[in-house]
């Protein structure tokens, strides 16, 4: 494992500014910097044969999901227990039918038992500001609505700077359904403020209002957008989306925007294919590309951990883990 | 009982008069307007200087809640609200449950208003039973009964054919069709001004040309039937611009534009306070060239009236994640404020224009009484304070709920004291008029 230092962007900054993480929006760069930097040193606890750190031991971690999640839930918890932290996942099925206790008085419930943290997952954007607002505990989004899920653009950031020991002046074509893409609006944020250059592309019925004022540059050739790409981050296209006719079919989504072998030639030529998962092999992604040589979804799976651990470390005040360890 | 205001500059832009007068109230009525009118035995009230004597204010845009959603209005806290805000005289919509679409309705709303007897109430019918845009109501019936305008507000006529009936219906008791203009397909789910900032806080959009469609439609079935359409709380730019050119072709279509609507845009869905319910609405809050617009609008005279769609919602159903928060604020007590600071100190229309839109022109598109001070008419009267330094307190409105974006706004111009009838019935203790 190689310890990767950004020479352009030296971290400013020894801890971070916000109680809580609710988006990329609201981080400087130094403290993109710094998760990254530290989800360095967390990655290496991955290689122990005791794979645990006493750093947030006694702190009681709620993962509260209003969505269901594999991934994202698995990471954090994770990443909670190699941190000792006390953790609780709580599991909530929710829909616009079902009358249930409002977002506020179980927020309000939760934290009458003091826990130090929860990790959100909720379908409405703007769910963590809502609880941050509430709560004296610290609030991690873990995906909110169509709005930030900050810490997969962070693991994202730190797969990209592992293989490419940079993230300035990359170019980063993001190909998909741009309009429901939380993981979007965070890399967006992040790619930019790191100094990237971020092409977006898809079907004009899928970008975003006023895309430009995010500093991207928005297109639906595909073509364009991969070529001379450093790295091709994959969105995943929603089955439903076809009954809200953004587009005819997925057989002509696939030809019109899926990235294949003959696409991904269009690239660097050590271009990296990411996808936050899960894949919709055949729609948006040929497996030959997803299974392929440039592909690091899997590492970018097993990246998520170390910077969870880093989000929780750092929003947990930044006890010395090294010296604990 | 009679009553000298003396020493105010009176404004009644019905009757041409922008001056210095007195005004007599005999009873409820108004008994004389002149310079300088002998005392005569009438009690004398003392305007201080500044301050402006005009016809009480008319909201033609009310959600009072009442019947059935009394937890967050209630007939008698919505008008003791409007008083405090200057209005003598509101215009309710009909989506209460149950739905002011029956005379029983319509009655109990009146009963509930005299029991109150603080503003007058003026009830406005549904244009189909339950507003589900199937069949007509009993129009007729609404009308006998005191309605003076029918609306499915909350929602559009649901078909053009349903508008075109009602227009054409109530065309025959001369009432004005007031509707909700949205295109629903291109609503959807839309939560928010489908632009910049929703789009950054991932929140579900529907565009300007969502509410210009609803507007070029009713404008065109006006033209069709020759009967009166009237906008309600207009927000966009592209629906000012069909207004426009449906009265430059002679249509009889008028239009309202609301505090929020001339005052904010859609960045403050993200600051100070990101995903703040209260800066949730429909029609949305949107883009600065809208708001832009409806300034232009209001000062140009496309505008016809400036009403609050007062929706008032409690505290519980607004502290929710923003996309299952309902829409609309309450807007009453801030009305007078925002349009003295916004529009007249901003140099954008003169305080008799101003009286125009919340006034005189509400008046004569609902036909009701009021909207001018003549001798022998209602003596409704809202006395206006043009520089009170005022600062909105959420807490302290009279309104049974405090859902406002504008808690802690500084703005210059309030009211100082609102009549209805003769009796002075809000007397603001900052202003020190003594009746």
């Amino acid at each position: 494992m190689t310890t990767v230092h950004d020479v352009e962007q030296k971290p400013a900054v020894t801890s971070l500014r916000s109680k809580d993480l609710l988006g990329i929006a609201e981080m400087l760069p130094e403290e993109i910097t710094l998760v990254l930097d530290t989800a360095d040193a967390m990655k290496e606890i991955a290689s122990r044969p005791i794979k645990k750190v006493p750093a947030l031991r006694g702190k009681t971690v709620v993962n509260l999901f209003f969505e269901p999640s594999t991934r994202t839930r698995t990471s954090f918890e994770i990443a909670e227990k190699r941190l000792s932290a006390d953790t609780l996942n709580i599991a909530i099925a929710t829909s616009s039918v079902v009358k249930g206790e409002t977002l506020a008085d179980t927020a309000m419930n939760l934290e009458a038992m003091r826990p130090d943290m929860i990790v959100l997952r909720h379908s409405s954007s703007g769910a963590c500001h809502l609880l941050s607002r509430i709560c004296r505990s610290a609030i991690i989004n873990a995906g909110d609505g169509t709005h930030e899920h900050p810490t997969q653009a962070l693991l994202d950031a730190f797969t990209i700077r592992e293989h490419k020991k940079r993230l300035k002046g990359l170019k980063v074509a993001i190909v998909g359904d741009l309009l429901h893409s939380r993981v979007l609006r965070s890399n967006i944020h992040l790619l930019t403020k790191m100094g990237a250059d971020v092409w977006v592309c898809g079907p004009p019925t899928l970008m975003p209002t006023d895309i430009r004022r995010f500093g991207v540059t928005p297109t639906s050739h595909v073509e364009d957008a991969v070529a001379g790409a450093d790295v091709i981050m994959m969105l995943r296209i929603q089955l439903e989306r076809m009954e809200g006719a953004y587009f005819p079919s997925l057989r002509e989504y696939f030809s019109v925007f899926g990235m294949t072998e003959e696409r991904v030639r269009r690239a660097n030529p050590d271009v990296m294919i990411m996808h936050p998962g899960p894949m919709n092999r055949g729609v948006e992604i040929a497996s030959e590309v997803a299974d392929g040589p440039y592909s690091v979804i899997l590492e970018q799976v097993a990246n998520g951990v170390a910077v969870r651990m880093a989000v929780l470390y750092l929003l947990a005040g930044g006890a010395d883990y090294e010296e604990a360890a | 009982m009679k009553r000298l205001l003396k020493g105010g500059r009176v404004v009644d832009p019905a009757n041409g008069i922008d001056g210095a007068r007195d005004v007599l109230i005999d009873g409820d009525r108004i008994a004389r307007i002149g310079a300088d009118l002998p005392v005569d035995g009438a009690t004398v009230v003392e305007i201080p200087d500044g301050m402006v004597i005009c016809p009480g204010l008319i909201d033609m845009h009310v959600h009072l809640r009442e019947p059935g959603q009394e937890h967050k209005e209630t007939i008698a806290s919505g008008t003791a609200s409007a008083v405090a805000g200057g209005f003598t005289a509101v215009a309710c919509m009909p989506n209460t449950n149950p739905v002011n679409d029956d005379a029983n309705v319509t009655a109990y709303i009146l009963a509930k208003a005299r029991e109150a007897d603080l503003a007058r109430v003026y009830p406005i019918g549904a244009v189909s039973r339950s507003s589900k845009g199937e069949l007509l109501a009993d129009i007729g019936d609404l009308r006998k009964a005191g309605c003076v305008a029918i609306t499915d507000d909350g929602h559009p006529v649901a078909t053009a054919l349903l508008l075109r009936r009602a227009l054409e219906y109530a065309g025959m008791f001369d009432m004005p069709v007031i509707e909700h203009c949205e295109d629903p397909s291109l609503k959807g789910d839309g939560v928010a001004h489908e632009g910049y900032y929703a789009a950054t806080l991932g929140l579900r959009g529907m565009p300007g040309a969502c509410e210009a469609l609803g507007v070029e439609r009713g404008v065109l079935l006006s033209e069709l039937t020759g009967s009166a359409f009237h906008v309600a709380h207009m927000s966009a730019r592209a629906s000012l611009r069909a207004v426009r050119k449906g009265k430059e072709a002679g249509v009889r279509v008028t239009c309202e534009v609301a505090p929020h609507h001339f005052t904010l845009t859609d960045e403050a869905l993200a600051t100070p306070l990101a995903y703040d319910t209260n800066t949730k609405m429909n029609p949305p809050l949107r883009e600065a060239e809208d708001r832009d617009a409806m300034l232009t609008g209001i000062a140009d005279g496309t505008v016809d009236a400036i009403a609050t769609d007062h929706a008032p919602h409690h505290y519980d159903e607004k502290k929710v994640e923003f996309d299952r928060a309902p829409f609309g604020i309450v807007g009453l007590e801030t009305a007078v404020s925002l349009s003295f600071d916004r529009l007249v100190h901003a140099g954008r229309v003169r305080l008799s224009r101003l009286v125009e839109l919340m006034s005189l022109n509400p008046a004569r598109i609902l036909k009701v009484n009021g909207g001018t001070l003549s001798e022998g008419a209602p003596a409704d009267i809202t006395i206006l304070a043009p520089d009170l330094q005022v600062r909105v307190e959420a807490a302290k409105l009279r309104s049974r709920s405090k859902n406002t974006p504008f808690d802690g706004w500084v703005l210059r111009g309030g009211v100082a004291a609102t009549m209805v009838g003769g009796r002075p019935l809000f007397v603001n203790p900052e202003t020190r008029i003594s009746f």
